[in-house]
């Protein structure tokens, strides 16, 4: 045991439990947890990575802290004492965002406070952190909160480029040959666009993930 | 602090549920509209107790928010009471629920707590806030935004029961279609956006 080559934190188990959280059980695409924000702050790029980086924030916090409290939580309050613990990390985002990136954070106006109430959250607060070590959980949250962020990523990126040529408000698709669709940037767009995104991870993922049976509460 | 703005009650609730659909164009409430949309009476249910539990939440959020969060300045802290009082709130609905109609509670199952972590009904408390309405406007528009989403849910389960009989590809099957079809579905509201309009 002693002179075994140094592993990443939480030992192997963690290795795994990170692939999991942002392959093997994406949270977006596989559990379709949390869509609401993966829709509402998709349509630019640079409010995606932010919103992935609340989301990997919050929920390493609220794991952390539910993990290392899983042994004082009343099992019958013990939703109630989550979401104060995932509130106040979303707070301290909220009020850090506010004061440093102002113009980001009206950009994002209440969708940060619906972080409370994102089921992923909520999710590995309930399912990973009541039953593992505070290391496990921390790791687990922050793959969770990868996963999230990297589905935001590639949906702000599709929905930036086709509904308006641009990319971090740079012309990509230049004018001339490339007519902007603009539905991509309204609400319609960005149900068809996730609907896609899923369609393509059922498909990448082979027969062996059973379709329909993905919709877990 | 910004004045709130001169629209009537009224316009904000038909804007609530048609234009401004808190679900279609506000992406509110997507979980649970994903789970609970398989079958009619299953959504019906979950719709009424979602319209009763955010037009109460928002007129007590609301409450909350103007005679105790403000002259007290703890404005930050709007994120966790508000979520507290929706928290409270959908555990006497469940109470309820339990006690007059047992088959709707069975029916529903471990959804009604998952009403706590809706973020539409968050979404409405937190929206009437930012944009500034007075009492009357903040219930009509928790009245209206429940509503429509109501109204959402239900058409879903009703497309989703037809779904059943055709051949989807597979990769499409479950989830993915679900998306597509909401975004059809949004396409059609817009047709509704020259009637009203708020922010």
């Amino acid at each position: 045991m002693a002179n075994n080559p140094p592993v990443p934190p939480g030992g192997p188990k963690g290795k795994q439990t990170l692939r999991e959280g942002v392959w093997g059980n994406n949270p977006i695409a596989i559990q379709v947890l949390g869509i609401c924000s993966a829709l509402a702050v998709t349509n630019k790029l640079a409010n995606s990575l932010v919103m992935g980086g609340a989301l990997i924030f919050v929920t390493a916090g609220s794991n952390l802290l539910v993990s290392l409290l899983r042994r004082h939580i009343p099992r019958r309050i013990r939703m109630i004492v989550e979401v104060g613990i995932i509130a106040t990390f979303v707070i301290l985002f909220d009020l850090f965002l506010k004061a440093f990136y102002f113009e980001m954070s009206k950009q994002l106006g209440p969708y940060v406070g619906l972080i409370i109430t994102n089921c992923i959250v909520m999710g590995r607060a309930e399912a990973f952190a009541l039953q593992n070590p505070p290391l496990l959980a921390i790791v687990d949250g922050a793959a969770n909160g990868l996963g999230y962020a990297i589905v935001l990523a590639i949906i702000g990126l599709v929905r930036e480029l086709l509904g308006t040529g641009k990319v971090f408000g740079l012309t990509v698709l230049s004018g001339q040959w490339y007519q902007p669709n603009q539905l991509m940037v309204l609400a319609p767009g960005a149900f068809i666009a996730l609907g896609f995104l899923i369609a393509a991870f059922n498909l990448l993922k082979g027969p062996q993930a059973e379709p329909g049976k993905e919709a877990k509460p | 602090m910004n004045d709130a703005p001169n629209i009537s009650a009224w316009v904000i609730l038909i804007a609530a549920i048609f234009t401004n659909n808190i679900l279609l164009s506000n992406f509110l409430g997507m979980c649970s509209f994903l789970v609970c949309s398989k079958r009619v009476p299953t959504a019906i249910g979950l719709g009424a107790a979602v319209i009763f539990v955010m037009t109460c939440t928002a007129a007590l959020n609301w409450l909350i928010n103007d005679y105790v969060l403000r002259p007290t300045g703890l404005m930050h802290l709007q994120f966790i009471i508000f979520i507290a009082v929706i928290a409270a709130f959908v555990q006497f609905v469940e109470m309820f629920i339990e006690r007059f109609s047992p088959t709707l509670y069975h029916a529903l199952g471990i959804f009604l707590p998952l009403i706590t972590v809706n973020c539409a009904i968050l979404g409405a408390s937190l929206f009437m806030i930012v944009r500034n309405y007075t009492f009357g406007q903040a219930v009509a528009f928790g009245f209206g935004g429940a509503v429509g989403w109501a109204l959402a849910i239900v058409l879903m389960a009703g497309l989703n029961q037809k779904l059943g009989y055709s051949d989807v590809p597979r990769p499409f099957r479950g989830v993915a279609i679900a998306m597509i079809i909401t975004g059809v579905m949004a396409m059609t509201f817009m047709g509704f956006a020259g009637m009203v309009a708020i922010q």
